[in-house]
């Protein structure tokens, strides 16, 4: 069976990463374009009550490794266990979150399987491929699909030749969809033995802070999402405020986190947060690609622009001409004088 | 006892200032049409590098790059820095080398240049922001990996203690020799240039370079071997073939889409006051906010 396989990361909380059962769901429908099975790869420990928790998503067979030393993540062994895995199952597709373990995992497996991965996918589709020189036709690809280079073009990637086709997705791209909540699948338990060797552990680990995720942007009703037009930190503030006021999150480009105005957790785009909030107010942000994939499913977006070019208006409910100081001040003005 | 750093480092076009002419037709990126700078993170990596040598008696720091004839001024750039030497990779056939192709490419060059204790690049390169190649590297050279390295924390001969920088927090790991280390951007920047090294090394060339040159340099490379900025070609290389280059690609490109903008009928407004409350009583009256 040429299967699909999601690699399902556990977190420090011991719970399964949103990211993952994001890719499930994924997984599943593009299992089920290939007629073929979704398994997933549980590597941890103290993990009995997860399988029960992600058959739901359409789960049909969990590998499991459990076992102390697999726990919190190390890159040789978690590594170990899937390359073991994928050289007996010949997965047709892997998908990884592009998550810290992940992008760590991920490239470490495509360079011993020796097959092509994309990192970062904004979609995923499932399509042929006729080979232009030599008229061979591929049936049933995984299209990969990213922006890319400086966001001015989006490529669609494939690998014709080597299975599995690997992916990395970010948090957020994807929908989560419990299929039923009494699909049930199997489990199999992966003998650990003959695959950890005491090599795998020579990297220790020596201490750990690992904090709650303080910032939670992607469950924000509202964002506020300043770019690099805001022009400071202390510019900044005012979209603090105004987020405040609205009972929001204050989201940020690429360009403003690289100027050190906000913290990378509130990056919004390809290699940030997905967002889909009620309202989706842009401040000074022209709209590069790889910024409005992670946005534009927001169900209200306001642009303020001094350029009425920008081409985040070209997606927005309304663009308000004229600077980001001038205005914001002003919502936060009339919006206090007209809510109750 | 000799302590061999190989720094790996990438020329990368400026995608900050992207013009018209950066993409091929193929789909590859048009180098020639765009600047091109020392890869950010990789200046990160030369100096948690050269922090290794401030501490380690008679350590080494090998640049190593894979590129075109002009990647060689990344090589002196590190040179001015502190780096010992530099190797340039470079041939037609790694031209279109995808992220398996690249890492397969530097394994072969890395593995002429060993023993080495510790191999060091940048997490990402600002072209791809794959963060793939370091990890494939590693995995050839069937050495561990230490991604994301923020700090360097305690490095003796035997062993190197390394904080790295996870999406919610820190961790501390301790690596005995070889391994791969990754740097994340978070690490601290690179010293910059010293003028004693600056006038010791502007006149490094790679062979290439130094044919192009009008001005005879026999007699200082005679006395100043040190110069020569070694270039190896595929012949160097112990390669499979069929893992070089576009052939050697797992991942091809299918098709590049021009951005399209799905054009919403956008309400103009101006930063009048009355606009702007007409906007938010909206927005109220919809609950959208409120």
């Amino acid at each position: 069976m040429k299967s699909v396989f999601v690699y399902c990361e556990i977190t420090e909380e011991g719970n399964v990463a949103e990211v993952s059962l994001e890719l499930l769901s994924k997984g599943r429908k593009l299992a089920n374009e290939l007629s073929t099975n979704l398994e997933t790869v549980l590597i941890g420990h103290q993990l009995d009550g997860i399988p029960a928790l992600i058959f739901p998503y359409g789960v049909d067979v969990v590998h499991l490794a459990d076992h102390p030393e697999l726990f919190p993540y190390r890159t040789l062994p978690h590594a170990a266990v899937i390359i073991d895995l994928f050289e007996r199952e010949q997965p047709e597709v892997a998908l990884f979150g592009a998550t810290s373990v992940g992008r760590d995992l991920a490239p470490r497996i495509s360079s011993a399987m020796q097959c092509g991965l994309t990192a970062d996918c904004t979609s995923l589709e499932i399509g042929d491929h006729l080979e232009s020189k030599t008229q061979r036709e591929f049936k049933n690809l995984l299209y990969q699909i990213r922006p890319a280079f400086g966001g001015n073009i989006i490529a669609t990637i494939i690998n014709p030749e080597t299975r599995p086709q690997m992916a990395t997705v970010r948090e957020g791209v994807m929908k989560q969809e419990i299929v039923d909540k009494n699909y049930s699948g199997k489990i199999k338990k992966i003998d650990l033995s003959t695959i950890l060797k005491d090599e795998y552990f020579a990297v220790r680990i020596l201490d750990r802070h690992i904090e709650q995720n303080k910032i939670n942007i992607k469950s924000a009703q509202v964002i506020v999402a300043g770019g690099y037009g805001v022009g400071s930190s202390e510019n900044f503030k005012m979209l603090f405020e105004l987020a405040e006021v609205l009972g929001g999150e204050v989201g940020a480009t690429r360009a403003a986190v690289d100027a050190g105005f906000v913290e990378h957790e509130r990056q919004i785009g390809q290699t940030g947060v997905t967002v889909r909030p009620k309202l989706y107010i842009a401040c000074g942000i022209s709209g590069a690609v790889q910024h409005r994939a992670g946005m534009d499913q927001s169900a209200k977006i306001i642009s303020i622009n001094t350029d009425p070019n920008a081409p985040i208006n070209a997606i927005a409910d309304y663009t308000i001409i004229g600077s980001v100081s001038e205005i914001v001040p002003k919502m936060i003005k009339y919006y206090k004088a007209n809510s109750k | 006892m000799s302590f061999r750093i190989i720094v790996l480092a990438k020329q990368v076009p400026d995608t900050r200032n992207v013009g018209k002419d950066a993409m091929k037709a193929d789909g590859t990126v048009n180098r020639a049409a765009l600047p091109a700078i020392f890869n950010p993170e990789d200046l990160n990596a030369l100096e948690m590098a050269l922090k290794v040598k401030d501490q380690i008696k008679g350590a080494e720091v090998i640049v190593l790059t894979m590129g075109p004839t002009r990647a060689a001024e990344i090589i002196r750039e590190a040179m001015y820095r502190g780096a010992d030497k530099g190797y340039l990779i470079t041939d037609r056939k790694f031209a279109g080398s995808d992220t398996l192709a690249t890492s397969y490419t530097l394994y072969l060059a890395v593995k002429k240049l060993l023993p080495c204790q510790m191999v060091i690049c940048g997490r990402q390169a600002i072209d791809g922001d794959t963060a793939q190649v370091g990890p494939q590297v590693a995995e050839k050279l069937g050495i561990p990996q230490i991604t994301y390295a923020e700090d360097l924390v305690t490095v003796s001969e035997d062993k190197v203690v390394i904080k790295r920088r996870l999406e919610r927090g820190v961790e501390t790991v301790e690596s005995t020799y070889p391994v791969a280390v990754t740097v994340h951007g978070s690490a601290d920047s690179c010293r910059p240039r010293i003028s004693k090294l600056l006038l010791k090394n502007k006149h490094a060339r790679t062979v290439t370079e130094l044919q192009a040159e009008t001005q005879d340099y026999t007699e200082l490379y005679a006395n100043r071997p040190y110069l020569m900025i070694d270039e190896w070609t595929v012949d160097d290389l112990d390669a499979e073939q069929g893992r070089l280059g576009l052939s050697g690609s797992p991942t091809k490109v299918k098709k590049i889409d021009n951005v399209i903008l799905l054009h919403k009928e956008s309400t103009f407004l101006t930063s009048d006051d009355r606009d702007v409350e007409s906007l938010m009583k909206e927005l109220i009256g919809q609950h959208i906010i409120g």
